[in-house]
């Protein structure tokens, strides 16, 4: 058999039982991992339960840094009877797989093509340990303490993680460690360690990882950050997986950072609404009112603010919404990843809505999106949706430092002061002055005779009088259309990533790939799979809508141009033929709905799939040369 | 509705405390049906507002939909309103309270928007006592459809079509009682002597305050048979009048030896209620409830300060919020800076 062999490049997933503590112990794994200096990206594939269902956690170790899924499992540690068979059955050949050896392994389940770890966590946590609940505990440590040794993770490096996480608990701390060391000593005495697969310090890491100190964060806690930056003060939000732990960040760090120190009083507001329908009501009141607010949700809350959102579209309220995509429609799958809420979210509300929608990609860009919402909202006097999803608000993702720069000023958009009423000849609230679609606004409380004026969701016309006519209400909603259109200088412009160099293509079409958010990390990495094999390929990440000039001329520009997302409908895809004038035609679909994140080696099959059967119909366009 | 407002005002209009004139205190021309009952309560609200001497540009309003909903568009042109969505102004003036707290919100609601489709948030405000004076506009029907009953409409209630309602109306002031309103009132649009003292005293009131008034529909339920038309509330109206004191002014009205109960008011003010057995008590909640069940068994409106708890909590108070109205605090105050961000990367390594 061959084995498969490499330093800090492997797959690397536990298969566990949910309510275990297996996550923390996973996640102790991975940390060190990334303590040591190596590349990784741990994701959590959990079920929507408390206790009893199977749960996964898959860390990709890549000394390229690549974050994204590569697809296929190298090391499979299974802990879980219940998905054992299914479990075996995925790992590649030549890969390991690791279980408990307490009960020997049925027959079914023995590939003679995969290496076999077996160690007995069971046996020797009932023998080590009196207390139950240790000895389920401490079974996920044991297991940590092998895999130092099989793979080679720097023990001192563990050792220290341990003291951070549980600080001055010395009990926990030595029980801990006990553990890792027993498992540990049953890998290095029954196998040879490390495995062909290993990690190493420093061994062939990218320079650029290097270079740079790493943090290790979620998209959610970089979001609330942003709203802590961008100086949110009211946060009001309903429960809903897997956007609540925004939320729960950013009351962590307001807490922390925005209690007024002569009083000890909250320079902050969160509540907890009765739902997702108040949640955004709540901040459509306080927006109106002059303060930075937002609130947090996912596919059904989105559908419930929809009402709202239409109501604030058209009375032109600010409005920041972090929206941390799931599976759907309906309940869908909770715990699960998409990208589908494009649609909903970009014509969110009944009648002509168009929303603004920026789409991060790292949590350095939840952050620096989060601050940048509230500065658009504000400007555009309109919502702003934070298009995150699961894979990027729950999980840990490797990133650069979170920057800030000092000289940041808050845009708070036209808003007419007192003396700003004294100095205006004329004030309408939805006269455009500056022929931007953007007009002035007031806040209550202002001026004792000038500015004051009823916010409504029916028509009106420019000096905000309530109006049934034909004429302000068409001139009213073609404003709103404009001002849609001066968006486009405002919010964030797509990126284009420079082109791998292919000696002797195998194609004289030019192609193109379109994707955002979390599909662009695999997208990335497809791409260079692809160039080794003669099809080198123009990238467009785009990261908001309304879409840029340049991504038509991207579009133009290609012959075949690939739209990577996560969703069934090709949701962006739709979204671009909508707004582009492009030609269905032009734009191929690459696509993963199952739920769990979408992989570099699907995206390639899928693209090489297209080019055996599409390009041949696909003739170049002639073009000028530059 | 009426077409005509009169541009010309007496030149010598008597003026409150700060000048302004009651003619500063009104809103546009009404477009409700003449007659309506609303108008007389958005008379109320602007000359309670005129009494009590509130700068207009400091009070806020909100509503959601229906006929009362558009009540806001019709007195105090000089504040800022916002006819938000069916339902669910309580969670627009939740925020609007928290975003800042300096300012006076009256919120207009009507029995479909506040008993039916914004039942959740109702009772979700009056949890949080928010400080706010919410104005109900109950006639029994929605309007703008076209006179469907709505969730307030007595059991036995007529239509204009003559179907009769099968099921019991839902009593909000009970509601509010029951899940802890910190001030609740209710009150008949016709009687103008009790509803404005009420409608200053819950502006007054810091945290929750609710008035459940019965106003007439005239056009759709204001026939024989139905239980909320003007002649019907009269005749059953059970009324304790109302004064209202403003802080270090005497007490005009006097009535008979015994019959008075004063409740002094957060901010100084009292409120003295009249009932003519003098058994009542105001700041009794299982005593209110159980006077206003047994106005209800009688067949009674028993109209009045219902209940208040001058001490109560508001929401601002109960999250800590900083004395200085949130929308006010500067980028000093609410930016931690580089040097912060710096210490939280070195947290996540």
């Amino acid at each position: 058999m061959k084995q498969i062999k490499g330093i800090n490049d492997f797959v690397v997933k536990f298969a566990n039982v949910n309510g275990t503590g297996s996550a923390s112990a996973n996640h102790l794994f991975a940390k060190a991992i990334f303590r040591m200096g190596i590349p990784v990206s741990p994701r959590n594939i959990f079920p929507s339960n408390i206790q009893g269902l199977p749960t996964w956690y898959e860390v990709r170790v890549s000394k390229k840094g690549y974050l994204g899924r590569r697809g296929g499992v190298d090391f499979m540690i299974c802990v879980n009877p219940q998905s054992m068979e299914k479990d075996v059955a995925s790992v590649e050949p030549g890969g390991y797989f690791l279980y408990d050896s307490t009960k020997p392994l049925a027959n079914h389940l023995k590939r003679d093509d995969i290496t076999y770890i077996g160690v007995p966590l069971t046996e020797m946590c009932m023998r080590e340990y009196s207390v139950p609940r240790l000895q389920q505990l401490l079974k996920n440590v044991v297991y940590v303490g092998a895999l130092a040794a099989l793979l080679d993770i720097d023990f001192a490096v563990l050792k220290g993680l341990l003291n951070d996480q549980f600080k001055g608990k010395e009990k926990l701390i030595s029980s801990n460690v006990q553990a890792l060391e027993m498992g540990y000593q049953y890998a290095t005495e029954n196998y040879t360690c490390p495995l062909p697969i290993r990690l190493e310090k420093g061994g062939n890491v990218a320079p650029h990882i290097l270079e740079t100190p790493h943090i290790l964060m979620n998209g959610n806690t970089a979001a609330a950050l942003g709203a802590i930056y961008g100086g949110a003060t009211v946060a009001a939000w309903y429960p809903i997986t897997p956007s609540t732990s925004v939320v729960d960040a950013f009351a962590k760090y307001a807490e922390r950072l925005r209690i007024d120190a002569g009083t000890g009083k909250k320079n902050f507001a969160i509540v907890q609404a009765e739902d997702e329908l108040a949640a955004m009501g709540m901040v459509v009141g306080a927006s109106w009112n002059g303060a930075r607010a937002f609130t947090a949700t996912s596919g059904p809350g989105v559908s419930l603010m929809s009402e709202f959102l239409g109501l604030a579209y058209f009375a032109e309220v600010p409005v920041v919404l972090i929206n941390v995509q799931r599976s759907g429609p309906s309940t869908g799958m909770p715990t699960r990843s998409q990208q589908s809420d494009i649609l909903a979210s970009a014509y969110a509300s009944h009648g002509d809505t168009k929303q603004v929608l920026l789409f991060p990609a790292t949590p350095q860009e939840c952050f620096e999106m989060t601050v940048q919402a509230f500065d658009l909202s504000e400007r555009l006097q309109t919502p702003v949706i934070l298009m995150s999803d699961l894979d990027l608000g729950m999980n840990d993702w490797m990133s650069p430092p979170l920057e800030w720069d000092d000289s940041h000023e808050m845009d708070r958009g036209k808003v007419l002061d007192a003396e700003g009423l004294e100095n205006a000849e004329v004030w309408g609230r939805y006269l455009d002055v500056d022929g931007d679609g953007i007009c002035y606004r007031t806040l209550p409380g202002t001026h004792p005779d000038k500015g004051a004026y009823f916010t409504r969701g029916s028509s009106k016309n420019e000096m905000a009088v309530y109006s049934e006519s034909g004429e302000d209400y068409v001139q009213n909603v073609d404003r709103l259309l404009r001002k849609f259109d001066t968006a486009k200088q405002y919010v964030p412009q797509p990126k284009p990533h420079a082109p791998i160099k292919v000696k002797k293509p195998k194609t004289n079409l030019k192609l193109g790939a379109l994707f955002f958010g979390t599909s662009a990390s695999p997208s990335y990495e497809a791409v260079e799979i692809l160039a080794a094999e003669g099809y080198p390929i123009d990238t467009l990440r785009i990261r908001a809508f309304p879409f840029h000039k340049s991504l038509d001329q991207f579009i133009h520009d290609h012959d075949m141009v690939f739209v990577i997302e996560q969703n069934r409908d090709g949701q962006m895809r739709q979204l671009i033929m909508n707004e582009c004038q492009i030609a269905p035609d032009h734009l191929t679909s690459v696509l993963n709905y199952s739920g769990t994140p979408i992989t570099a080696r699907d995206i390639a099959n899928q693209i090489r799939r297209a080019l055996s059967t599409k390009s041949a119909e696909i003739v170049p366009l002639k073009r000028e040369t530059a | 509705m009426s077409y005509i407002k009169p541009k010309f005002r007496h030149p010598r209009l008597p003026t409150n405390r700060l000048g302004y004139t009651v003619a500063d205190y009104d809103g546009s021309i009404s477009t409700l049906c003449a007659g309506c009952g609303h108008d007389s309560i958005s008379a109320a609200i602007r000359n309670a507002c005129f009494d009590s001497s509130i700068p207009p540009h400091r009070i806020a309003k909100v509503s959601g939909i229906g006929c009362s909903s558009k009540m806001p568009t019709y007195f105090l042109g000089k504040s800022h309103g916002f006819n938000s969505v069916h339902g669910r102004m309580p969670s627009v003036a939740t925020g609007a309270s928290l975003a800042n707290r300096d300012l006076n919100y009256i919120g207009v609601s009507g029995d479909g928007d506040t008993a039916s489709i914004g039942m959740g948030q109702f009772i979700h405000l009056i949890r949080r006592n928010v400080n706010m004076t919410y104005i109900v506009a109950n006639n029994g029907c929605y309007g703008l459809t076209k006179g469907q009953d709505s969730a307030t409409a007595d059991v036995g209630s007529v239509a204009k079509g003559g179907a009769v309602n099968q099921f019991d109306g839902i009593d909000l002031a009970s509601l509010a009682l029951l899940q802890g309103a910190s001030f609740v009132g209710r009150s008949f649009s016709g009687d103008k002597t009790q509803l404005e003292p009420l409608i200053r005293a819950a502006m007054s009131h810091k945290g929750f305050a609710f008035i459940d008034v019965v106003s007439p529909c005239v056009t759709f339920n204001n026939h024989v048979g139905s239980t909320k038309s003007y002649s019907e509330t009269r005749q059953h109206l059970d009324s304790m009048p109302v004064d209202f004191v403003p802080m270090r002014e005497e007490i005009k009205t006097h009535y008979e030896e015994g019959t008075t109960q004063t409740v002094t008011l957060h901010d100084g003010s009292a409120i003295h209620l009249h009932k003519a057995d003098a058994t009542y008590k105001a700041n009794d909640r299982r005593a209110a409830m159980d006077t206003v069940q047994q106005a209800r068994e009688d067949g009674r409106i028993l109209t009045g300060l219902l209940f208040l708890d001058p001490d109560s909590q508001d929401l601002n108070q109960n999250l800590n919020l900083a004395t200085r109205p949130l929308n006010e605090l500067s980028k000093d105050e609410l930016c931690p800076g580089s040097k912060v961000l710096k210490s939280i990367n070195e947290g996540l390594r």
